[in-house]
């Protein structure tokens, strides 16, 4: 089955066109909060992307299996608790054999699994009805559009801790703000890819 | 805010006002930001999401203070995301019964409302430490101000980026909608206004108190 | 989250997590399945009438409509559907004549799907109307696909000619810049909308590529009311 969309503008329509934070308003929580230092950043968006793909694999085999029962109605349930045990199990391996990699990434990985960020590509390829290649690829591409973002407003905060804000504008108000310029630069890839 | 068994708080209007104001959600916590964002862009669509966010947060909250004795605590937090799940799907095919139009609307919106922060965090955090009755009550609250904030953002966001509100054209045909209002940067900057609306008035509170203090002497 | 954890726990904790998750999976699935099922006839009525109101705003004269499915073997009524075949929905007026045919179409637009059912004449060879079903499209822009008269000009007769093998369009249907259409089986856009109208021109080429081939073979079977 799957849609008539090719491998390459789906990826580039995650990463760029509709950025599953800045069009999309995905990952906003975490977003607003782990982005305040680039060294921050970029583990916590690689983390991310890692878990979303998880997911998205085993969200796929899931709908397969729920279709096939005529089950459909638990698939959020089903999806949710797959990716929260998906999380565990990662965190677990993670631990065991790549104790450095953990270390560094150890304390966003349980948060990751309510963030919506990672719900979202599962219920949106199944709404799209991608198969499985394209799957992959927009989870991927919804990953690597996290990290784009994040790191973009994780270099523009720093670089404001050297500037003089006025102080009513300190904290939330000027991350959104900012948040809303990179939205508006992103929104010049409209039609990229097709 | 510790409260021993033998004397909860009194359940008072402050229990419900508490969460629209000075608790907020959108404003204060900043918490449920992804479909403050993304469906405020009409007054009708916020107000429906608020609404069903709202409902799902108070059916949580009093699970969560009901069954708070019961729950082994290890398992508490698996058990509150699958009944906050089965309570979002519950909504979700409510309103696609209701209303094809607002079903399409919201779209996958309504299914993301399991991971809104907002209720984890306050069931979590919030409920399952209370009784029932404060506990819903103020899950009320907390959830009012939730409309109330993305109200305040959807009106905004319409009357400016289309010219209309909730539906009925407010300005005449000559309006020029400021179109960038309705698209996901309108969002952020719409929001980020507000909290700046929000905080220079905190401050001006702030400073009307501490000057007062300083000229009646009052340490 | 703050409390501290106990040290080991005794077995009689380890049954009472499972008998609360087991039963909260209970409760759940219960609930669940219970919802399923009671609003299953509000859906699909609701659906329905979504479906009624566009055939009936492409064709107004519709009496009765019937549905087909297209197989692999033709045109079957649409009780027999098997997932992944095409629906196609036959209108017939008072007198049992085929007054046209109305099938759905989608594609990825700018904001998300946009879904439309379109109706087909056998007589024209021509699409002779949309109506849409679903859009999420930008207010003021995208959206106008439902209102902008002379967007909708185009389908009033969008040459769709099957080739004389029968088997694809004789000319794909396409969408060009707004105010350079010349030819029958072009889409003009709206302007500042183009990618919205170049969604609806490619859904619009790809459903009939699918389906009018193998509605034409199977057309003398439905063209009176069965």
């Amino acid at each position: 089955m799957g849609s008539d969309e090719s491998l390459w503008t789906i990826f580039i329509n995650a990463v760029l066109v509709n950025n599953f934070v800045l069009s999309l308003f995905l990952g906003l929580c975490s977003y607003l909060g782990v982005s305040a230092k680039y060294n921050t950043a970029l583990p916590m968006g690689i983390a991310v992307t890692f878990v979303i793909m998880v997911g998205s694999l085993c969200a796929y085999w899931l709908n397969v299996l729920l279709a096939y029962f005529d089950l459909e109605f638990l698939r959020l349930i089903s999806y949710i608790v797959v990716i929260a045990s998906a999380v565990q199990l990662v965190e677990m391996v993670m631990k065991k054999y790549a104790p450095a990699l953990f270390r560094a990434l150890g304390i966003y990985l349980p948060l990751i699994a309510t963030n919506c960020v990672v719900l979202a590509p599962p219920l949106f390829q199944t709404a799209r009805g991608y198969d499985l290649a394209q799957s992959l690829v927009f989870s991927l591409g919804a990953g690597c559009g996290y990290i784009l973002a994040i790191v973009l407003l994780a270099g523009l905060r720093e670089r404001l801790h050297l500037a003089n804000v006025p102080s009513v504008a300190q904290g939330g108000a000027l991350t959104v703000m900012l948040a809303g310029i990179l939205s508006l630069a992103f929104m010049g890839f409209a039609g990229l890819g097709g | 805010m510790a409260n021993t068994p033998a004397n909860p708080p009194p359940v008072t209007m402050d229990t419900f006002l508490e969460g629209i104001w000075r608790e907020n959600p959108i404003f204060v916590m900043m918490l449920g930001m992804c479909p403050t964002l993304a469906v405020s862009n009409s007054v009708i669509n916020a107000i429906a999401m608020g609404i069903a966010t709202a409902l799902v947060l108070v059916a949580a909250a009093a699970f969560a203070s009901l069954t708070r004795k019961l729950i082994p605590h290890q398992v508490r937090l698996v058990t509150y995301v699958v009944v906050i799940a089965t309570f979002v799907t519950v909504m979700d095919y409510v309103i696609h019964a209701i209303s094809l139009d607002l079903y399409n609307a919201l779209g996958a919106f309504i299914q993301l409302i399991v991971v809104n922060t907002l209720i984890l965090g306050r069931v979590e955090g919030h409920a399952s430490k209370r009784p029932v009755l404060p506990a819903v009550v103020n899950a009320a609250g907390v959830g009012a101000g939730f409309v109330l904030g993305l109200f305040c953002l959807g009106a905004v966001r319409e009357l400016l980026g289309n010219g209309t509100f909730a539906g009925f054209h407010i300005f005449g045909p000559q309006f020029q909608p400021w179109l960038v209002m309705m698209l996901p940067p309108g969002g952020f900057f719409v929001l980020g206004a507000w909290l700046l609306l929000l905080n220079w008035i905190k401050a001006r509170g702030a400073r009307r108190i501490a000057e007062k203090e300083v000229t009646h002497g009052i340490g | 989250m703050s409390a501290i954890q106990p040290m080991a726990p005794p077995s009689p904790a380890s049954r009472a997590m499972i008998i609360t998750l087991g039963g909260v999976a209970l409760l759940s699935g219960f609930l669940l399945a219970l919802t399923y099922q009671l609003t299953l006839p509000y859906i699909e009525a609701n659906q329905r009438l979504a479906v009624e109101r566009a055939v009936l705003k492409i064709y107004p004269q519709t009496e009765t409509r019937v549905g087909f499915v297209l197989g692999t073997n033709g045109l079957r009524p649409a009780e027999t559907a098997a997932p992944g075949e095409i629906l196609v929905h036959a209108a017939y007026d008072k007198t049992g004549e085929l007054r046209g045919l109305v099938a759905e179409a989608a594609a990825h637009g700018y904001a998300g799907v946009v879904r439309l059912l379109y109706g087909y004449s056998p007589v024209c060879q021509c699409i002779t109307g949309i109506s849409v079903l679903q859009s999420t499209e930008t207010p003021g822009f995208g959206d106008k696909i439902s209102t902008d008269p002379d967007f909708l000009a185009n389908f009033r007769a969008l040459d769709a000619r099957l080739d004389p093998e029968g088997n694809a369009l004789l000319h794909p249907i396409v969408t060009v810049k707004h105010g350079t259409k010349t030819e029958a089986w072009q889409v003009d856009a709206i302007s500042g909308a183009t990618i919205t109208s170049k969604a609806v021109g490619r859904m619009l080429n790809q459903s009939t590529q699918a389906l009018l081939p193998g509605v034409a073979r199977d057309l003398d079977k439905i063209r009176s009311k069965p």
